[in-house]
């Protein structure tokens, strides 16, 4: 062997004796014969599977199955534990009030994928024990070989066989009734191992082009970019329609929404009853409750309800101003940059303002309290001056009026 | 004859057929001019492709309003096409896989083309749901793939498992397929004269080299992938039948539906694999080898599920009324007597009486008569998934929404695009494929015994 990197040294190298017989039946005979006088680094050859060859070589039964049953078992746990992670952990999904974890909904998949991941096994599973795909075997380089696809039945014994002797295993085969007979050598050259130079332009070529992608990607990820995205399927997001707050050509005002027509009223909101929904009697603020509100316990807790939960945050919960965003206000010194505190609403000043007056200031604000007619319904404002009217009465309330049996003792 | 002398001719007899066969089935392959008819059957068939594509264009720019679905029948005719062509598919594995199981040797003939048309058939099939989703870009979503949306298949519903058992079935088929053509793609390397054509089957067939110890490993292999594929082929058309039966619909919501369509399915996918074998085999000169007597048992095998499928008729309508089920018995007597009336007698001809015909041996010998009959048996079949899928929602609940469905110029177009599919598949394999298992048909003849002595 030269010392120069020079790739296309070849060097012949003794494969075996390859031997042809003329039938199944000759051929198992052979391979019994081989068997017998010690041979183990044999293999025969044929069209197809010969019956009865197996226990002539001695080949012992495959694994196979042990794979293919360990690959359906984890298709089985596999496809269980994908639905109870999928619709049942990650994502609950509540089907009709039905058991999150059940069985029976799961059985077709579970089925379904232990046939997929046993077959998986199963094909790959042969493939890898025959050592198969393998492009290249020495064989090949006999041309009385080739018929072993078809029709003829072969039997090879390899030179790394402990009892291989090229006269003694010759005379072994041809006495077996070898119909032919041939020495197989093999050039151990890398040019000739090389995967063929066509090929390997177009693997180059393809696994360049498979690049692309990608660096597209990357390219438009680092890159910033004023357009909308690329819409390689519209989904209907662009339609030839008017959409609110845009403008249009259609109509004269140019806008796309149109305005109803002056005078329109929607239902239910024509609001004729000036005490009901303005707090007024005769242009005056009303002295006294609109008749459709009942003047009971229930109103009186529903008042109290609302207030806690729309003037309480800044008028505290007994209505002296100091709700909790006041308190924050003073805390962080507020007043510097002009917050007006929320005023103490049992002072007299309120207290003797008539009842459609507090309406009207819960309605439309004051100062700087925003109006709040469109969170708290009508009935719902009055049921808070309901309300306020206690906070007021019990703000100056005195011992005596506490009812003589639960009065403390003085 | 001495015994000698007969030992002789044995062997030699056996090598001429080996010879023979492959011969005969590589011939088609090997080639160099394409038959006349064939190269016609092919400008054909893509011409009826191309009606698919044109129908497929139509559909995905102007949306799925181009079919004749409707409210009610929100799924008629793609989801019919859908169920005909799975049906169709399971003869295939039924011929390679249980027939294996059952040791009937003379499969061996014609599992292979059976096999092919199995994968085109779920190919075609395979096409129908996806398009009827009228955005099949995102068909993705039917998979369980982890998205920023963070939504998941619904395991409870149907159609979850049918896109489970499709897939399956689909990858197993190919698996199956693929692994009988490796040594017969060894055949084909072994015999090339052509450097490409050598590098391709070389890839294809993995170096395999036909070695008793590889072959062993190989026969486990496929008992063990015909083991898998038996009860595959009967869930996929199970779980195909829960689309309908988990549905609360009159004339779907029954549980003979599992069994029924299974038979019903052997039955249309054998009248299709006969409907393509015969004229295949006599256009390749392959009747020594796909005999009358394969044909023959295929009549058996279509008369023995016909009438099954006839008495699932018959046990369906008994239902109805022994149920004492209003909504039930309403929906049968609309399906026998109804305005849909003409279709479901058309079944009732097609997929019942036109099988009793193979009763008779003159008419199980008569290829001609054979192949008309089950042209008949093919219509009859797709007009059962009509009968169930469009008389039942016509007529639901609500007399109001009732309504008689009818479909447009495209549902036509991409039905018949799906046979132009189909064939042109199928063309393509019969010419560069080898059509027959070489090494299946070897190994299951006499021949495979030449030399073998009795101890």
């Amino acid at each position: 062997m030269s010392h120069d990197n020079n790739n296309d040294e070849v060097e012949d190298k003794l494969y075996g004796l390859l031997a042809e017989y003329e039938s199944p039946g000759a051929l198992i005979e052979a391979a019994r014969a081989v068997r017998k006088a010690g041979y183990t680094k044999f293999d025969c050859y044929s069209p197809f599977p010969v019956h009865g060859i197996d226990p002539a070589m001695g080949i012992k039964p495959t694994i196979l199955p042990v794979i293919t049953f360990t690959a359906g078992c984890i298709g089985l746990i596999a496809a269980f534990f994908m639905q109870t992670w999928m619709n049942n952990w990650t994502y609950p999904w509540n089907i009709a009030g039905k058991p999150l974890i059940s069985l029976p909904m799961q059985i077709p998949i579970m089925f379904e994928l232990t046939v997929l991941l046993a077959a998986f096994g199963t094909f790959f599973g042969m493939w890898g024990l025959n050592k198969l795909p393998q492009m290249w075997h020495p064989l090949f380089s006999s041309d009385r070989f080739l018929t072993a696809s078809s029709r003829g039945f072969f039997l090879a014994i390899e030179a790394e066989d402990p009892k291989f002797d090229e006269d003694a295993t010759a005379a072994l085969l041809e006495e077996a009734g070898a119909t032919e007979m041939e020495t197989i050598r093999y050039k151990t050259s890398k040019a000739i191992r090389a995967i063929p130079g066509g090929i390997k332009v177009f693997m180059i070529i393809s696994a360049c082009l498979a690049l692309v992608p990608f660096a597209y990607i990357a390219k438009k990820r680092a890159s910033k970019s004023d357009k909308p995205h690329m819409h390689i399927i519209p989904n209907m997001d662009f339609q030839t329609k008017n959409k609110p707050q845009t403008a249009s050509d259609i109509f004269d005002d140019g806008r796309a929404s149109r305005l109803p027509v002056s005078g329109t009223v929607a239902r239910g909101e024509l609001k004729e009853d000036d005490h009901l929904y303005r707090g007024k009697m005769n242009g005056q603020w009303a002295t006294k409750f609109p008749e459709s509100i009942v003047l009971n316990a229930e109103t009186m807790s529903r008042g109290e309800n609302r207030f806690a939960i729309y003037c309480s945050p800044c008028h505290g919960l007994t209505g002296d101003g100091t709700g909790m965003i006041n308190q924050r206000a003073d805390k962080i010194g507020a007043a510097a940059t002009g917050w007006v505190a929320p005023s103490n609403i049992t002072q007299d000043t309120f207290a003797k303002q008539p009842h459609g007056q507090l309406f009207n200031t819960i309605t439309h604000g004051a100062r700087t309290m925003p109006g709040y007619s469109a969170q708290i319904k009508e009935k719902d404002r009055w049921a808070i001056v309901f309300y306020l009217r206690a906070l007021q009465r019990s703000a100056h309330s005195t011992v005596d009026d506490v009812p003589p049996g639960a009065q403390p003792p003085r | 004859m001495t015994s000698e002398e007969k030992h002789k001719q044995e062997v030699a007899d056996a090598r001429e057929y080996f010879k023979g066969i492959t011969d005969t089935v590589c011939g088609v392959v090997e080639a160099k001019e394409h038959p006349t008819w064939w190269l016609i059957a092919l400008a054909a068939a893509i011409s009826v492709l191309g009606l698919l594509v044109i129908s497929l264009y139509m559909l995905f720019t102007q949306g799925v309003g181009i079919w004749g679905n409707n409210n009610g029948e929100a799924w008629a005719w793609p989801i019919v096409n859908f169920v005909f062509w799975v049906g169709i598919g399971h003869a295939g594995t039924l011929i390679s896989a249980v027939l294996f199981l059952m040791r009937q040797k003379w499969r061996t003939s014609i599992n292979r083309a059976a096999e092919a048309m199995t994968i085109f058939a779920v190919m075609c099939a395979g096409l129908f749901p996806v398009i009827h989703t009228g955005r099949p870009w995102l068909a993705y979503w039917l998979m369980p793939i982890p998205g920023d949306m963070g939504l998941w298949p619904q395991f409870r519903s149907p159609l979850a498992w049918d896109v489970f058992a499709v897939s399956t079935y689909a990858t197993v088929s190919i698996l199956f397929w693929y692994m009988g053509l490796v040594p017969d793609f060894a055949t084909l390397r072994d015999r090339t004269k052509s450097k490409v054509k050598h590098t391709i089957y070389g890839m294809l067939s993995l170096g395999w080299r036909g070695s008793a110890r590889a072959w062993h490993r190989y026969e486990r292999a496929y008992l063990i992938m015909a083991a898998l594929a038996t009860p595959l082929v009967f869930s996929v058309h199970s779980i195909v039948s829960f689309d309908f039966a988990v549905g609360q619909l009159p004339g779907w919501h029954t549980t003979i539906f599992p069994p029924y369509f299974v038979a019903g399915a052997v039955f249309s996918g054998f009248a299709m694999v006969l409907t393509l074998m015969i004229p295949a085999r006599k256009l390749f000169k392959m009747e020594h080898i796909i005999t009358d007597l394969h044909v023959e048992n295929m009549t058996k095998v279509i008369l023995a599920t016909g009438s099954m499928v006839g008495f699932a008729y018959a046990i369906e309508f008994f239902i109805a009324w022994y149920s004492g089920n209003a909504y039930e018995g309403f929906t049968f007597k609309n399906r026998a007597f109804g305005p849909f009336a003409w279709a479901y007698w058309t079944m009732i001809f097609c997929n019942v009486v036109v099988p009793q015909f193979f009763w008779f041996k003159k008419v199980r010998t008569n290829v001609f008569i054979i192949f008309g009959l089950c042209l008949l048996v093919n219509v009859g079949m797709w007009f059962e998934r009509f009968v169930i899928i469009v008389t039942s929602l016509s007529r639901t609940f609500m007399p109001g929404s009732w309504h008689y469905y009818s479909p447009t110029l495209f549902d036509a177009t991409t039905f018949l695009g799906s046979f132009g599919l189909f064939f042109t598949l199928f063309l393509l394999f019969l010419r560069f494929m080898p059509m027959i298992a070489m090494f299946e048909v070897k190994g299951a003849s006499h021949h495979a015994h030449a030399g073998v002595k009795h101890h």
